[in-house]
């Protein structure tokens, strides 16, 4: 396996490189620094809502109500930031993180204990958490004149500490959280017995369940843990963008992850991949961002651009398990 | 004595399963549960691994009576399962592959390092080499039931119990689960094994017990006893439920396979069934009779060989042109592939000539229900009416709306796979009737059973597979349980009794 995952690694820095070359070559006049800012700045958001993600995908599952998540947790957190200043940015990130776990709960509890199949249960919670948004705000947004400067700053400064080291003094606190929860992600699916549990569930359920794994309790926490990534995400986009509209926030999200997570090597036949792979295919996601954009190629593309690399790599994937079910003797 | 179960019973839904069996299991011995396949063995070695609860009766560790909440808790208590096809990760490495669940932390994470030189360490005292490090995927079935095994050692288990441990198994590699079970055997270990092959019944247990339809028949020391004794208590039943076969009326050869080979299933097999006859494909579980099965019909693609139905050569792979040119399977597993539960008689009755019954893509429900009716009608299904849901029905009366099913494509060849498979006693003798009759109108029937005297009662002839081969053939009239469970089994009677 080991192989296997540098072998998706290395692919996915090598395909990084070439879209940059390939734009660099084509637009000689590299769009400003700024814009191409601008588009990086998205994918802190998206690594931190595809780790959770991450974790479903292992167990077998799918939670395509991440877009909502975020939408509705961020949208709370800018409301009670704009409507209770005095709870502060760390306060209301941890509201904003908590609404995730339990949006997520409220997931896993169906998939787990209900047994609702994750397709299904998490596209009703799509449709609902999307309408409380509209609910919570009203339908109207919060702009960002009505945000503490603080959140935004999340956006554009970095750690103070580095504010006198040339380069790094560019790299604003997103990222580094980005990369914090990144490696944390690492860490627990590979040094935690819940981490390993997941990859066992995924590999091989009937097995797991027979070896004495707390199997409901491993899948619930799965969506719990891609619910606090999606509520993360929604405070980094509330940071991010400042203006927070309630039809607008992580709206068809739910691709973008989902295609980051198994382009970074997760197998939607799940038991295989993890943070390193999803954290290179959300800057690949973000380099292709910018390339459209320096290319001048409409923004509508991007999605179908997303949905098109996403069935490339389940259709690699589902040949690899394929042979090499075939290598080991076993049914195809 | 370290294991002991007295007067278990076990039953699931109405069919009684277990009765009243007492076994124990004594340290430094390997104890054989013997028994045709369906005669419980498979039960009770779950329930004494905690897999299952017991109806009935009672467990004792060491004395203590115990009662086990599922198989983690038997394992704590030092009861380990090994199974058949192994539980293992095919994706985590060997090493975590031992200690899922309880891995080696160090400092609140995992020590990646000591849960390596720990399976080392098991691995090693099994005399197993193996890169502790690599994926599990890709090892053989004798690997990966190491691995098990090394995983109850790490857990101090004193009663391993194996489950039909050597079904896949090659012969080198049994003699090498041989020797490790003897090491196992002299730490005073106390081992049940599960199996069918009286060569290694005879080389690797000490105590025999048998079961037949749920009820311990004997047990004795091996040094007591002999294959003879033994086959005798495995298939000693009274066969008078059965129906008359009566003379066959065989018609020209209506199904040819020749040198059918799909790797690493079954290879070069060759046979042929005539109009009106009945020929039974007998074997143990594993040896590759539904693989065939499914090949002729064309579910599954095949290396090499051909499938002649009536004088057409079936091409294609391909289960419609199989069913055009005359096949029809009824298949093992009745809930998953031959009945839609929730849908009613007629649906189900007429789905077989769904698109022939069309027009423009539409069914008129008339012509459905009274084709379906054709069917139920021919093989007497007891039934309210025919808008009551087909899993209302009992076993044997939804096996007969499978059957009709395929009757109303007028097939030429009937592939039935363990067609009395969760039916019980007296529904058997009906669907039986229903077999013997199709073969007198003209049918040629292959039938996949394991349920030896259904086996003998209906078939013309019986093939016996083994390993994915047909190892033997009897005419009726040579066909007896003790030969085709010894050719099933790999032993010759004079080859283990000399």
């Amino acid at each position: 396996m080991k192989k296997l995952l540098a072998r998706r690694e290395l692919s996915l820095v090598v395909a990084i490189i070439l879209i940059v070359g390939v734009a660099i070559a084509l637009q000689p006049r590299f769009a400003s620094e700024q814009n191409i800012r601008s588009i990086l700045l998205w994918v802190p958001l998206l690594a931190v809502a595809a780790m959770g993600q991450t974790a479903v995908i292992i167990t077998r599952g799918i939670d395509v109500s991440v877009g909502s998540i975020l939408g509705l947790a961020g949208m709370t957190t800018a409301i009670l930031l704009r409507d209770y200043p005095q709870l502060g940015v760390g306060g209301a990130a941890v509201i904003g993180i908590g609404l995730g776990a339990v949006l997520g709960a409220i997931n896993g509890g169906m998939i787990a204990f209900a047994k609702v199949p994750p397709i299904v249960a998490t596209l009703g919670t799509l449709g609902i958490y999307r309408g409380l948004t509209f609910i919570v705000s009203g339908g109207r947004q919060v702009d960002d004149y009505q945000l503490p400067k603080d959140l935004m700053n999340w956006s554009l400064e970095g750690p103070a500490l580095l504010s006198k080291v040339p380069f790094i003094n560019s790299i604003p606190w997103v990222v580094w959280i980005a990369i914090i929860v990144m490696l944390l992600s690492h860490l627990g699916m590979t040094y935690t017995r819940y981490g390993r549990d997941v990859y066992a569930l995924g590999g091989n359920p009937d097995a797991a369940a027979l070896r004495g794994i707390p199997v409901n309790f491993v899948t619930f926490m799965a969506y719990v843990l891609c619910g606090i990534g999606g509520g993360f995400a929604g405070v980094l986009y509330a940071s991010r963008y400042g203006t927070v509209n309630p039809s607008g926030i992580g709206n068809g999200f739910e691709l973008q992850v989902i295609a980051a997570v198994v382009i970074g090597g997760v197998s939607v036949f799940g038991g295989t991949g993890g943070a390193p792979g999803v954290a290179l295919s959300c800057l690949l996601l973000g380099v292709v961002n910018v390339a459209l954009s320096v290319l001048a190629i409409a923004d509508t593309w991007q999605m179908a651009i997303y949905g098109l690399v996403l069935l490339v790599a389940i259709i690699a994937d589902e040949r690899f398990a394929r042979s090499a079910r075939k290598r080991a003797g076993e049914a195809v | 004595m370290i294991l002991s179960a007295s007067h278990i019973s076990m039953r699931f839904g109405p069919v009684e399963v277990l009765a009243d069996i007492t076994v124990e299991l004594r340290a430094g011995e390997v104890h054989a549960l013997l028994g045709e396949n369906g005669a419980g063995k498979s039960t009770l070695a779950k329930i004494l691994a905690g897999v299952y609860k017991p109806v009935s009766g009672k467990l004792a560790l060491l004395g203590n009576e115990i009662t086990l909440s599922g198989p983690r808790d038997a394992a704590a208590k030092g009861i380990a399962l090994i199974h058949q096809e192994p539980l293992t990760f095919p994706d985590l490495s060997v090493a975590e592959n031992i200690f899922i669940g309880r891995q080696p932390t160090k400092a609140g994470r995992i020590d990646w390092a000591k849960m390596r030189q720990d399976a080392e360490k098991y691995l090693s005292a099994l005399g197993v080499t193996l890169d502790v490090s690599a994926p599990v995927r890709g090892l053989s079935v004798a690997d990966r039931q190491m691995i098990e095994l090394a995983s109850a050692l790490s857990l101090d288990a004193k009663v391993l119990i194996l489950d039909e441990t050597t079904a896949s198994l090659t012969p080198g590699e049994v003699k090498k689960l041989a020797a490790v079970l003897d090491r196992l055997k002299a730490e005073g270990k106390a081992i049940a094994f599960i199996g069918h092959r009286m060569e290694e019944i005879f080389s690797i247990c000490d105590r025999i017990s048998v079961l037949r339809d749920g009820l311990k028949v004997g047990e004795t020391l091996r040094t007591e006893t002999n294959v003879d004794a033994i086959l005798r208590w495995m298939v000693g039943r009274d066969v008078h439920h059965l129906v008359e076969r009566g003379e066959p009326n065989l018609g020209d050869v209506a199904l040819d396979v020749s040198a059918l080979t799909r790797r690493p299933r079954f290879a070069d097999i060759s046979l042929s069934v005539k109009a009106g006859e009945i020929v039974g494909l007998a074997g143990l579980v594993g040896a590759g009779r539904t693989d065939v099965l499914r090949a002729i019909f064309g579910l599954d693609t095949v290396d090499s060989g051909m499938v002649t139905v009536t004088g057409t050569t079936l091409v294609h792979h391909d289960p419609a042109r199989a069913m055009e040119a005359g096949v029809a399977l009824v298949p093992e597993d009745r809930q998953q592939h031959g009945v839609l539960m929730p849908q009613s008689i007629w649906e189900n009755g007429s789905l077989a000539i769904m698109p022939r019954l069309a027009k423009f893509g539409l069914v008129d429900d008339k012509t459905a229900r009274q084709k379906s009716a054709e069917g139920t009608q021919r093989l007497a299904v007891k039934m309210r009416d025919d808008e009551q849901a087909i899993r209302e029905l009992s076993g044997g009366n939804q096996q007969k709306v499978v059957i009709g099913k395929w009757l109303l494509t007028n097939p030429k060849v009937l592939l039935l796979d363990e067609p009395t498979r969760g039916i019980d006693v007296g529904a058997k003798a009906e669907v039986h009737r229903v077999i013997v009759e199709l073969a007198q109108s003209g049918l040629a029937v292959l039938m996949v059973s394991s349920d030896l005297p259904e086996v003998l009662a209906l078939s013309d002839r019986v093939l016996v597979m083994r390993g994915g081969q047909i190892v033997s053939t009897f005419d009726r009239k040579d066909a007896t349980a003790e030969g085709i469970i010894a050719a099933a089994s790999g032993a010759t009677l004079a080859e283990v009794t000399a």
